[in-house]
């Protein structure tokens, strides 16, 4: 039975993995739920205003970009600019070398793995380890991420515990605390070998240069407490104008991502160690990422970029819910995926991935949850028209054509002439029937007796009664 | 949702759009309407010349069929006259799926005119007539499936609000109601496995409480969860929640909202 590639990898997902996909997923949802609605009675006006604020930025993108780079560089920050992913490898790459460093810790950076930073440097000779314990379990697997808040959301304790056997971590042990404290050993001399660190950023306040990154683990923190050089990546549309946005943004972002009113770790980062203080970076970088960002916000579905990486989304998804993340063969997984990843593609990469905006009931769940309303649901309707207009093989799979239904629709008399001849249908059965999509419907489900034209007959014999 | 005031006075004439679903399979609910709204005092068009709203292209992605097909319907329903639609989905491609396909084209005002003109058929007696009570009698369980369509508008809260005024009747809450029922017009078709498993999810939460009936505002869904049901050997009764409404019409149930206007 031919489907849809998401529809396929969906039906062949392992069992444990799909239960645990879909409780984690469930639990993501309810939790986020309780705790906004208890603190904030009215969080749909938050989430509104949160998406004026994110698309007012994005409508002044050049301004705010030309302030955060001010401020930042005022703070003692040295500021670059990426325009691919190959140049934010590169620059990433130079800034290592000029000061020395081999060993890097990272925390979690979407964008990194958007440019694909660790292959890039491990190739180049660098050590490179993440120290988020999802991400770390990943690294050891050469896993690919498929998540945005929980990395490790499709793996059970057993299977990290093989991994870290296989990984000569120590001998097979699933208990939490043993896992836990295993990844911890091994961290720490990294963290004290490392003189790079290498952290993303969930905002970046045009006004003061601050930079904020929040993490449940605090591993962002360990890493700068131990280098010399600190690396930010950073896509351009983090900026955010004022500090006192962040205030509104933070509170959304934890309650949206795993419940919390804020997570355990925020940090406002704004320059390099100052004077005096005991630990810190002595350099300080921060990269500013496009890869083809412009070509997003100049596209019809540049509502994306207010995305702050929330993962909410993902987890009311039925879809996604069903198919797990690494169902979207990319970074960004879920409905905000099915969004972002083919725009972020460009024009070659769009046809392979053209198939994603497919992949929605169209339910509107991700809007209704979204921080910052992401009309979601209308990007995918205009990414599936994009993929017609091209004549997209991966997006038309499956989905019956239109022509001839549109040509019969536009023709009232027609139309009545098809409802009543298809009574014949309710004669046949279903396997007799020489239409593709019907078949697909009928395997699952029993269709009900057609009745074409008997409310239109009915309408008329009464009125004709009255008279 | 669309924000637009109650109507001051019943309006004396409204275009019906029966929607396809509805020609094709469940007259019923069609049937059922007209004998709502004209209970009600209101004179009911039916234009005989309709189809189709356009969704099935518009979600299938293909906005330029569905621009054709959304043109014709402005012609059949053109003026003034409120269209009452019995289906969340349907009134939702009229006032938010057409504007969206329409952005740069000539016409985006009459499609936009049309959109703010169409009801979906409980939000219209809730929100546009001011109708608060029912007060028909049905003994019995109702379920009621909220479709995704009338997320964020007044049919939710409409349907429950008047079925929740008939003697007897009892409403029945079943686990994860704002989950999809996987139906999703092409999307079922095109992703059939997870389409089921979605259905299936609904039905068992659903069933788990025993209703007597299952009602919605949109029959698509209940077409999509009935016959999984039924090919996987369960019963699962279920009607448009307007139905409910015609069945348990009667002469003391309107008086109320004639008084009233
Ligand atoms: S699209 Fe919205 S809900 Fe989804 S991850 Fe981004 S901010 Fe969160």
């Amino acid at each position: 039975m031919s489907s849809q590639i998401i529809d396929q990898f969906a039906a062949d997902l392992d069992g444990e993995v799909r239960t645990s996909v879909r409780s984690g997923s469930a639990a993501g949802t309810d939790k986020r739920h309780k705790v906004l609605f208890e603190d904030f009675p009215e969080a749909d006006r938050m989430r509104e205003l949160a998406g004026k604020v994110k698309q007012h930025t994005l409508d002044h993108l050049d301004k705010y970009l030309e302030q955060a780079e001010a401020a930042l560089k005022a703070n003692g920050a040295k500021v670059h600019f990426a325009w691919d992913a190959k140049a934010a490898c590169d620059e990433v790459e130079a800034i290592l070398r000029q000061s020395n460093a081999k060993t890097v810790t990272k925390s979690k950076s979407m964008v990194s793995e958007e440019v694909g930073l660790n292959d890039s440097l491990a190739e180049r000779g660098f050590d490179v380890v993440e120290t988020d314990l999802g991400e770390f379990i990943l690294q050891l697997d050469g896993d690919h991420p498929s998540h945005v808040v929980k990395p490790i959301i499709h793996k059970n304790r057993s299977e990290i515990a093989r991994t870290f056997e296989k990984h000569g971590l120590g001998e097979y042990n699933d208990e939490p605390e043993t896992i836990t404290r295993r990844a911890r050993q091994f961290m720490r001399k990294k963290y004290l070998q490392a003189e790079a660190t290498i952290t993303g950023a969930n905002f970046v306040s045009a006004e003061s240069g601050r930079m904020c990154v929040v993490t449940n683990e605090g591993n962002s923190r360990f890493g700068l407490a131990g280098s010399r050089v600190h690396i930010a990546l950073v896509g351009i549309e983090k900026i955010v104008p004022r500090d006192i946005d962040l205030s509104l943004l933070l509170n959304l972002l934890g309650r949206s991502a795993t419940g919390q009113a804020l997570t355990v770790y925020t940090e406002f980062i704004a320059g390099p160690k100052a004077e005096g203080a005991v630990s810190g970076p002595e350099e300080f970088h921060v990269v500013f990422v496009n890869n083809r960002r412009t070509e997003v916000l100049a596209s019809n579905c540049r509502e994306i970029l207010r995305c702050i990486r929330c993962g909410a989304c993902m987890n009311v998804c039925p879809v996604y819910r069903q198919a797990s993340g690494h169902a979207y063969r990319s970074v960004y997984p879920g409905p905000l995926g099915a969004v972002l990843s083919p725009l972020l593609a460009g024009a070659e990469g769009f046809p392979e991935l053209a198939d994603l905006p497919k992949a929605s009931s169209l339910c509107g769940a991700c809007n209704e949850v979204c921080p910052v309303d992401i009309p979601i649901p209308d990007l995918l309707l205009k990414l599936r028209d994009r993929g017609k207009q091209e004549h997209n093989a991966q997006a038309a799979a499956d989905t019956p054509p239109m022509g001839a239904w549109a040509w019969v629709a536009q023709s009232p008399a027609l139309w009545r002439a098809s409802l009543k001849s298809a009574n014949m249908l309710n004669l046949l059965p279903y396997e007799k029937i020489p239409f593709g999509p019907l078949g697909r419907w009928t395997r699952d489900r029993t269709l009900p007796a057609w009745r074409g034209g008997k409310f239109r007959s009915w309408a008329k014999n009464r009125k004709k009664a009255a008279k | 949702m669309l924000d637009r005031p109650p109507f001051p006075r019943p309006p004396e004439r409204v275009l019906f759009m029966a929607t396809c679903l509805c020609d094709a399979f469940f007259d019923e609910a069609a049937k059922a309407s007209v004998e709502v709204l004209e209970g009600l005092g209101i004179e009911v068009v039916i234009p005989q010349a309709q189809t189709c709203c356009g969704q099935p292209a518009f979600n299938g992605g293909d906005w330029k069929s569905s621009r054709a097909v959304v043109r014709h319907t402005l012609e059949v329903f053109a003026g003034d006259d409120p269209i009452i639609v019995p289906s969340g989905s349907c009134g939702a491609m009229m006032f938010h799926g057409a504007p969206l396909e329409f952005e740069k084209e000539k016409d985006l005002d009459l499609v936009k005119q049309t959109g703010a003109r169409t009801w979906e058929i409980f939000d219209f007696l809730y929100r546009g007539l001011g109708i608060r009570e029912w007060t028909g009698s049905w003994k019995g369980k109702i379920a009621v499936h909220s479709s995704c369509h009338t997320r964020g508008t007044g049919t939710p809260e409409a349907i429950r609000s008047l079925l929740g005024t008939i003697e007897g009747l009892e409403l029945v809450d079943f686990a994860e109601p704002e989950q999809c029922c996987g139906f999703g017009g092409t999307f079922s078709v095109a992703f059939p496995n997870i389409s089921r498993n979605m259905g299936t999810l609904k039905i068992g939460n659903v069933l788990e409480t025993q209703p007597d009936l299952l009602v919605s505002g949109d029959m698509s869904c209940l077409m999509h969860l009935k016959g999984l049901a039924e090919k996987s050997g369960r019963s699962l009764p279920a009607k448009h929640a307007i139905e409910l409404l015609r069945d348990t019409m009667n002469e003391s149930s309107l008086s109320y909202v004639l008084a009233n206007h």
